[in-house]
């Protein structure tokens, strides 16, 4: 610590206790036993040091974490990678006695992903093609038309929604969503749609891609809705007037005006959503079936990739298994990093500089 | 035409909203329903009974929540914070913080199962069994993006003039973020870790295959735990009615736990206790 | 007792924004100073180089000497040391919105590691006395939060909290615009209080507040120092054109 010469203050070498009573000329000498007092303080640059440095440690190990999970997926996965490479997403082993394909054998050692990603795939697009529409409609109806009353009560039912833990949604789709389909949906698809071959009457527990494709649409819509609204509202609203004043219906200004621009940062939403869905685990697999096959019927039970982990992981028979199941993980890991980060820098495009604007 | 089209789009706009309403009071209702209808002392003081016997609880499984949240939070809270610190107070505008902030989103994206592997390979695997520990870890790393974008959140509701009157007096820096930016900003981050206590209390997947679940009285982090979640999965895919009965015992517990920690964020960041004098 | 601040050759910058050009002056100590000028001629940046605020900013930078008593402020110690021996008051009063009255005028002290309770208790009196704010909240001290009081109180409550670390200069950075014009008497006769135990530096748009509280005033203008001279003289017979177009209101 620097000594510094104080001429001017008078020093006092202790601390005088001042007794009750002050006289004006008091405060001056006692105060300069607080000047003492923190001249004595140092100037805490090395505390200063740590404390930052500590910090930036600690923001650090968020790229750790990427890190660690990374190599612990791939050091697992070595193993069925350098067995099957790249086929093991694509290729399906063919029974040399019933010439069948096979996909998923643990105790014979055979292992292709396809059914999983299949699975997962379908379900997925299944899910964007019913919770999109009801998305923007609602952010359209929240950010546009929405009295100002309901607004804030409907944000946070969007909110809790988004809270829900997957194994409630897959509990209530078990006992309340699955039997609903089963007993009043499922027959009136296979009546209308059966013709086009994607809705076979052939699965009479209701449990398939259809089931899982719905209660991924009601757990994503939260998220691209909100996200939605986030970048309808960073539309500038001179972009609204501009449009109104030309005549326009409030229609027509929400399309033009609000859709047109935020356009971007909705496909952005709807990428995000989709990475939600690729890796949601537990409500899928409660309702998916749970069965390693390719059927071109949706009413079809199957499997997805976070479902067959779930299932398998914990009591997987060999390593070679285990490794196969780590590098559907990988698979799974690398697929969901890029369409996220590619959906936050299309949200990011559209909301940056543009402060979200309180209506 | 102009304007039937019109009216179509705000039909169409309420009947979207409808649609996402409907299935979160179906869950709400059917969980109280279910859940008040089958919750009783025993279910808060006793261990499950043996596969089909009725009766029994989940206090196994609400003591091992307790015990991975407690472990998750030690883990996830301090780091979280510091990064959120690091974010708001030291990285504003630096290439780091936007590299911080844009992979803590992304990260925030990678299915929870993912992590369970990642926890499995890590520590279940070098140690050759199934662990409590294992269980909170991969809880406590997944808060840690969460933490950290609530914390900086919060800290930059801080009114800026605060920090320099505190930097204005010759408080030390790191004195000044942590006695007055952080604890001006402290209901928000107190609210915002709960949230992401919340969130991971109800995780099922990343413990399936590191705390595993346990039917019987363990607090011990070296053996398989019971959590909530897991025994909620569990009951649920079981044939039994009394377990089924249970599964909607404990959704209900979990779901309260949740909706109190997201009611409480909202109630705090729009009352704007963080506003400050100026 | 306050000390003089002598000022040579101070330059200072935001980003490529050159601020302050060569600005020289000596500031009188135990007196009032008053700087005027239009805004953005650079009279904030120039107090804020005064106590190290300018560089918490990490665009920012300084060149040049500044000593206040015999201390060279950017050479002989750290920003921490500057600041608790040159408080300052900002344009908008920001108490800690979490504490109470107490602690916010006890903040300096207790921050910096200052534990004797009952030495703390006199000080924040004592404080709170000079700044004529101790008969409004001597009953709710610990009970009120600093947030709670009106706009005025809390201007002086800023005052009290920078006079509780018994600073050797004061800068007051606008103290008084954002209030209204009571509190701002309020203001500036505790400035004509204060002046004989401190070393006053304050920054004002208001030329009637200059003429009142300051012995020496400075005018600024686009970053330099116009001219430097007692107060009477500035307003009455100015050296330089500039500074008579500015107080005649020709200008800005």
């Amino acid at each position: 610590m620097p000594e510094i010469s104080n001429s001017q203050a008078p020093v006092q070498p202790e601390p005088s206790p001042p007794d009750g009573q002050q006289p004006a000329g008091a405060a001056a000498a006692e105060g300069s036993a607080i000047r003492q007092f923190l001249l004595l303080r140092g100037n805490s640059a090395i505390a200063d040091r740590g404390f930052h440095w500590l910090m930036v440690l600690c923001a650090l190990s968020i790229f750790g974490i990427v890190a660690l999970i990374a190599t612990e997926l791939v050091v697992r996965s070595h193993l069925a990678w350098s067995q099957f490479g790249l086929g093991f997403f694509f290729k399906a082993f063919i029974d040399p006695y019933s010439k069948l394909p096979m996909y998923w054998d643990p105790v014979n050692g055979h292992f292709s992903a396809l059914p999983f990603v299949y699975g997962t795939l379908v379900s997925s697009f299944l899910a964007l093609l019913l919770a999109v529409p009801l998305a923007i409609g609602l952010a359209v109806f929240l950010t546009e038309m929405c009295p100002r009353m309901l607004r804030a009560p409907l944000a946070f039912v969007t909110e809790l929604l988004a809270a829900i833990p997957s194994v409630i949604y897959g509990l209530w789709a078990v006992f309340v969503l699955v039997p609903l389909l089963r007993e009043h949906v499922n027959p009136w698809l296979i009546k209308l749609l059966g013709w086009t071959g994607l809705f076979n009457d052939d699965n009479p527990t209701g449990l398939g891609f259809v089931s899982a494709g719905v209660i991924l649409a009601i757990m994503i819509l939260p998220i691209i809705s909100s996200l939605t609204r986030e970048v309808m509202n960073a539309v500038p609203g001179s972009q609204r007037e501009a449009v109104l004043a030309l005549g326009a219906t409030r229609w027509e200004m929400i399309r033009m005006g609000v859709l047109r621009n935020a356009r971007i940062g909705i496909v952005g939403a709807v990428i995000l959503g989709l990475g939600r869905a690729l890796g949601e685990t537990m409500a899928v697999t409660m309702v998916i079936g749970n069965t390693p096959q390719i059927q071109r019927s949706l009413l079809a039970s199957g499997s997805s990739m976070a479902s067959v982990i779930a299932n398998e992981y914990a009591e997987a028979s060999g390593d070679l298994h285990l490794s196969a199941l780590t590098e559907i993980g990988l698979a799974l890991f690398i697929v969901t990093i890029i369409v996220n980060a590619l959906a936050r820098l299309l949200v990011w495009a559209v909301t940056r500089g543009a402060p979200a604007q309180v209506h | 035409m102009r304007t039937a089209t019109d009216g179509l789009a705000t039909g169409l706009a309420v009947l979207s909203t409808v649609l996402v309403v409907a299935p979160l009071v179906a869950i709400f209702v059917y969980l109280i329903y279910k859940g008040a209808s089958s919750l009783s002392l025993a279910f808060f003081t006793q261990v499950p009974k043996p596969e089909g016997e009725t009766g029994g609880g989940m206090a196994n499984a609400i003591v091992g929540s307790a015990v991975l949240l407690g472990l998750a939070s030690l883990i996830g809270v301090p780091i979280g914070i510091s990064g959120g610190i690091f974010l708001a107070e030291f990285g504003r505008g630096t290439k780091l913080a936007n590299a911080v902030r844009f992979t803590a989103d992304v990260l925030n994206g990678v299915p929870s199962i993912v992590m369970g592997i990642a926890v499995y390979s890590l520590i279940v695997y070098q140690q050759k069994h199934f662990s409590a520990f294992s269980g909170g870890v991969a809880l406590g790393i997944m808060m840690i993006p969460t933490v950290t974008r609530t914390t900086e959140e919060m800290l930059l509701m801080v009114p800026h003039a605060v920090r320099e009157a505190a930097l204005a007096l010759g408080v030390p820096n790191w004195r000044s973020v942590l006695s007055i930016t952080v604890k001006t900003a402290s209901p928000g981050i107190i609210t915002g870790c709960m949230l992401a206590f919340a969130r991971v209390a109800g995780e099922t997947a990343p413990l399936i295959f590191t705390a595993l679940g346990n039917s019987n009285w363990s607090v011990n982090l070296n053996e398989p735990i019971a959590a909530l979640p897991l025994q909620i999965y569990t009951y649920a895919i079981s044939p039994y009615d009394d377990l089924h009965r249970l599964a909607w015992a404990g959704a209900l517990v979990l779901i309260v736990l949740i909706v109190a920690a997201v009611s409480l964020v909202r109630y705090v960041t729009s009352r704007g206790v963080l506003k400050g004098a100026s | 007792m306050g000390v003089g601040i002598e000022v040579v050759n101070l330059n200072a910058w935001y980003a490529a924004n050159h601020t302050l050009q060569d600005i020289n002056l000596n500031i009188p100590a135990n007196h009032a100073t008053a700087l005027i000028g239009p805004s953005g001629c650079g009279k904030s940046t120039f107090v804020r180089c005064l106590n190290r605020m300018h560089e918490t900013n990490p665009i920012a930078r300084v060149t040049g000497t500044v000593r206040i008593g015999d201390l060279d402020i950017y050479k002989d110690a750290k920003p921490v040391e500057i600041r608790r021996r040159v408080g300052m008051v900002f344009q908008r009063p920001n108490p800690f919105p979490t504490m109470s009255i107490y602690d916010n005028v006890a903040a300096g002290l207790k921050l910096n590691g200052y534990r004797n309770r009952r030495l703390l208790d006199e000080i924040v009196e004592q404080s709170l006395k000079d700044s004529a704010l101790w008969d409004e909240v001597k009953d709710d001290l610990k009970k009120k939060s600093g947030a709670s009081l009106s706009g005025g109180q809390q201007q002086r409550l800023c005052i009290a909290r920078a006079l509780a670390v018994d600073p050797e200069v004061l800068l007051m950075d606008e103290p008084a615009s954002a209030l209204d014009p009571v509190s701002t008497s309020k203001i500036e006769d505790l400035i004509f209080e204060l002046k004989s135990q401190y070393t006053i530096v304050i920054v004002t748009h208001n030329m009637q507040q200059a003429a009142r509280v300051a012995e020496k005033t400075g005018f600024f203008l686009n970053g330099r120092m116009v001219e430097f001279d007692s107060t009477h003289k500035i307003f009455t017979n100015p050296s330089d054109k500039r500074t008579e177009d500015y107080i005649t209101g020709r200008f800005g």
